[in-house]
């Protein structure tokens, strides 16, 4: 019976061993260091907050893996030999495989800052990193400030999650607005003011100098690159974007650059050898994608196309159209297709914007000036219908049927106010144009499955 | 035992402290059950007026003012920081206090009503005669001890729900259905029912009185609407007596599926009920604690089946025991009910088993089956047997020994009682008979369901972890598929605490329902076609 070994218990490393089990009788064996089970790593923020305990962001109950037959061992791979095909865990009981898949995620970014492995100073990747916080920053008491240095999704989730216990939080934000990188002007703007909303002291075109340790080593202050301010903290949160975790890779004759390079297939340079998720490098971009793609649905769809391959039905990694999402403090946001921010975007791209006049709500739709197709839509504090989105862009619908039928994708609770008709006047405001909201139609959602 | 563990043992900390102002709006409201107390007691309070005034008011104002102090500072939005650190709502301390508490009071207002007060023959003492002024503001009667209990009841939807609505005011769905079952007791379980006792013996009624009667409470779960001493006290009183008895059946047979067809149970268990009123505003706070496990959901859909079967024979005995045998005297005898009720039965049994077979599990046919058996071979023996004991049994054994078992104790004793322990929904999970009823229909003929996302889902667990029916929507939310559970009331809740706005409540055709296409996880359809092949 062949031997599929996966490193890494993560979404992609699960998803992987759940479709290959549904589709063979192979053995699988899932390595882990970091836990004994499969848990959503994007919920680590609500045990921390108290909306959850550990347990419950474990996906599966445990006897599920002994009845399907996946093996979990714990340890951390030191040493992956192709050439014998076997690997070392934790530098002593060694492992072989008939094919091997990496899926070992992330770690945060450290950019060489003075101080940045004092005591006090982390990031928020892992489980370890949750133990960590507790003892960092279990208290306000214990913790009088942090600081969080980097501007982007962990970033703020962190601010969220110390300020669930009421630990007064320095914000530090390289751009001058924030994840302006990625989100359009109005867009960011908009998460400013709900950032400062829940006192969080947001320091915009903001860089870290150093970190400054006590007589203990432990983090005592951050000194701020612009201004030479000291400002005193008990933790610093790096959270300037993650890389892949592939150390234990070098030297093992696989293919590496900043993560592990794979072809279409999932496969690097050796035979047997595959590689999924946040660690994966593709050769080419896919599309308007990322090399390195590191989101959960990314590495959800990895798993899923190389379990295809490694059950006989050699399968190419072909992502849909983008989605993703994400929660800023109270302000939901979804995405589809492809909206850039003003340093991002393209040439043929024109953006709509629309904002509530009094709520945190708001909408971006991206649209190709020349031809009018719809290229994509951000939405704050409303939700859409995956669905309804994907159908238009692989139809190319025109921006102007998106408008017409904006009331089709609402994915709201029921009872919620619609803003259709706000919003499409004021389309046809920047546009000119004389476009009526059509009111939603249950046939035509659901004739789209 | 890891680091966060070892730190919920910190006291005093936010997001678990409370502050100044709910420290003393704690202190108002326990004053309040204070004055109940020591009415309990024989204390006597010399205007007891005044005194149940100034008690009602303590307890609410005190739980108004708590949840102000907790919400009206915050922007909207999720409001569940800390839950699992307080002891109150993770089975801590306080949680197994308040249980303790809620379950002996159930105990002695079901079985020790003459420690509250009341006295048979005579005037009330104690807490009773607390409430009696109200009550003869009302109805004109003195107080019983469900009077008490249903003033309480209503005081605790009112004021949790006020509580409710600030916690989710970003939320429309769940302010107006919070509304709705504010309203519902009020109105319905409360005050009309006080006001129709007024027309007892008036010339409306023909001088008849009619059954106390929450006209919102439909059978099974009203499960002795039908018994003899009702159907008298209808039948004796007049035209409103009868149309009350239509409603009462109309309700059952019409009413109920058409509802159930369009909108999914929720429309009553979530938006009408009086326990899921209770549920979903005092009992709020202890929805996270329903087990989630696989192997609950097991025992509850057997309890919660086998209640169904039980009030079944026990109300089809009922009703036989006092049907006569001339048909002469009245058209319903004794043998027409028995086969109206075995035709009734097999027709449901058998349009199930022939068209909607491939959606069951094994256990669940085989269980299904060996009710209808047992059921069907119980009317059978006794319809060949001549008279005697209907179903093996004393009809006022059957009936006797549901309302001791199921009325009191699963409904109110572990029902209630238990919410700090076991979450809020205990009785309507495993062992509503209604709910079960029009689960059963919501799951396979209604046009309600739960829609995900396409593949928006990241597997973090807020929507099973807060689910009070102790669903794992997590399960089906990751698989792209839309939950539709027979046990689902509709509260909406896992959609609101949704972080990536996955799950959406909504009624649509039936095709298509259950089995939703996975091709939105996300990539191209080639895999998704190879993924769906089951």
């Amino acid at each position: 019976m062949e031997n599929i070994v996966i490193i890494g218990n993560g979404i992609a490393g699960i998803s992987a061993a759940r479709h290959i089990r549904k589709l063979s009788d192979k053995r699988i064996i899932v390595i882990s260091g970091e836990t004994d089970y499969f848990f959503s790593r994007t919920a680590l923020m609500y045990v921390y907050m108290g909306h959850m305990k550990f347990d419950h962001i474990q996906p599966y109950e445990n006897w599920f893996w002994e009845k399907n037959r996946i093996e979990l061992v714990r340890g951390y791979v030191t040493k992956v030999n192709p050439e014998i095909k076997q690997l070392v865990i934790d530098e002593s009981r060694a492992l072989h495989y008939d094919k091997l898949i990496i899926a070992t995620g992330s770690k945060p970014n450290k950019f060489g800052w003075p101080g940045q492995d004092l005591h006090g100073v982390q990031g928020l990747y892992s489980k370890q990193d949750l133990d960590l916080l507790e003892v960092n920053a279990p208290n306000k008491d214990v913790c009088k400030r942090a600081v969080i240095v980097g501007g982007g999704l962990i970033g703020i989730e962190l601010a969220e999650m110390l300020r669930s216990r009421d630990i007064p939080v320095t914000f530090l934000v390289r751009e001058n607005s924030f994840w302006n990188g990625v989100l359009p002007n109005g867009e960011s703007q908009m998460i400013n003011e709900h950032i400062l909303e829940h006192h969080i002291d947001l320091r915009l075109a903001t860089n870290l100098k150093e970190i400054v340790a006590d007589e203990n080593g432990k983090v005592k202050s951050v000194i701020v690159a612009e201004t030479g301010e000291e400002i005193q903290c008990d933790i610093v949160g790096l959270t300037a974007g993650v890389t892949p975790n592939i150390d234990f890779l070098k030297g093992s004759g696989i293919d590496l650059g900043r993560g592990v390079k794979v072809n279409r297939f999932l496969e690097t340079n050796v035979k047997d050898v595959y590689a999924i998720g946040d660690c994966a490098e593709q050769h080419e971009p896919i599309g308007n994608r990322r090399p390195i793609e590191a989101v959960w649905y990314t590495g959800r769809m990895m798993g899923e196309t190389v379990a295809q391959t490694i059950c006989g039905n050699r399968l190419e990694y072909k992502p849909g159209h983008w989605f993703n999402s994400a929660k800023f403090l109270d302000i939901e946001y979804q995405t589809y297709g492809w909206v850039f921010s003003e340093r991002g975007m393209k040439d043929y791209e024109a953006h709509f914007h629309w904002r509530h006049p009094s709520e945190k709500i708001c909408i971006t739709i991206a649209f190709n000036k020349e031809t009018n197709e719809f290229l994509g839509i951000n939405t704050f504090g409303i939700r859409m219908r995956h669905q309804v989105f994907d159908k238009w862009l692989s139809k190319n619908q025109t921006v102007d049927h998106v408008i017409e039928h904006l009331a089709d994708a609402n994915f709201d609770p029921e009872f919620y106010k619609a803003h259709e008709v706000a919003i499409v006047s004021k389309f046809n405001t920047d546009f000119g144009k004389s476009i009526k909201s059509r009111k939603k139609s249950l046939k035509r959602i659901f004739a789209m499955g | 035992m890891s680091t966060y563990d070892r730190s919920m043992a910190l006291t005093g900390q936010p997001p678990k402290i409370l502050s100044r102002n709910q420290k003393i709006a704690t202190l108002i409201g326990m004053s309040g059950l204070a004055i109940l107390l020591l009415a309990a007691f024989n204390v006597s309070f010399p205007n007891k007026g005044m005194w149940l005034t100034i008690s009602l008011m303590a307890i609410s104002a005190g739980t108004v003012w708590f949840s102000w102090d907790a919400y009206s500072q915050k922007l909207p939005g999720i409001k569940n920081d800390g839950v699992w650190f307080k002891s109150i709502s993770s089975k801590g301390f306080w949680g197994w206090i308040a249980g303790i508490a809620l379950t002996s009071f159930y105990i002695i207002l079901y079985f020790y009503p003459e420690y509250l007060g009341l006295v048979k023959d005579g005037s009330n003492k104690g807490v009773i005669g607390l409430f009696d002024p109200l009550s003869r503001l009302l109805s004109g009667n003195p107080a019983s001890q469900w009077f008490v209990y249903g003033t309480l009841y209503t005081v605790a939807i009112f004021a949790f729900g006020i509580k409710f609505l600030w916690k989710y005011r970003h939320n429309r769905y769940e302010r107006i259905r919070t509304m709705s079952v504010m309203f519902f007791q009020t109105a319905f379980a409360f005050i009309i029912p006080e006001l129709m006792a007024r027309l007892n013996g008036d010339k409306i009624l023909n001088g008849g009185s009619l059954p106390y009667y929450d006209l919102k409470n439909v059978w099974p779960l009203n499960y002795y609407n039908f018994e003899g001493y009702r159907i008298k006290a209808f039948l004796s009183s007049g035209d409103i007596g009868f149309a009350l008895l239509i409603f009462g059946i109309l309700s059952v047979f019409v009413i109920t599926p058409i509802l159930t067809y369009k909108f999914g149970k929720r429309w009553y268990c979530s938006w009408v009920c009086g326990c899921g009123g209770l549920a979903e505003t005092a009992g709020d706070a202890f929805r996270q604690l329903s087990d989630k496990s696989v192997s609950a959901w097991k025992v509850e859909r057997w309890v919660v089946h086998s209640v169904v079967v039980f009030v079944t024979l026990m109300t089809t005995a009922v009703i036989y025991s006092y049907l006569g045998t001339d048909t002469s005297k009245y058209w319903l005898t004794k043998s027409t009910f028995l086969i109206s009720v075995a035709v009734l039965l097999t027709v449901v049994f058998a349009w199930v088993m022939i068209f909607k077979r491939e959606q069951f599990q094994k256990d669940a046919i085989y269980g299904a089956i060996g009710y209808f058996v047992i059921i069907m071979a119980l009317i059978g023996f006794h319809f060949f047997s001549g008279d005697g004991n209907v179903f093996l049994f004393k009809s006022e054994t059957l009936r006797k020994s549901y309302s001791f078992l199921i009325g009191s104790i699963f409904s109110g004793v572990i029902g209630t009682g238990f919410y700090p322990i076991f979450g809020n929904r205990v009785w309507c999970r495993f062992g509503c008979p209604m709910a079960a009823m029009m689960g059963f229909q919501q799951r396979l003929f209604s046009r309600f369901r739960i829609t995900t996302n396409g593949g928006q889902c990241i597997s973090c667990g807020n929507c099973s972890t807060y689910c009070e029916m102790g669903i794992d929507v997590r399960a089906y939310a990751q698989k792209g598929e839309n939950i539709v559970r027979s046990s689902c009331v509709g509260c909406g809740i896992c959609s609101a605490v949704c972080p990536r706005g996955v799950l959406k409540l909504e009624n649509g055709p039936l095709e298509g329902r259950i089995d939703s296409n996975q091709v939105l996880l996300g990539n191209d359809v080639d895999l998704m076609t190879l993924v769906n092949k089951k």
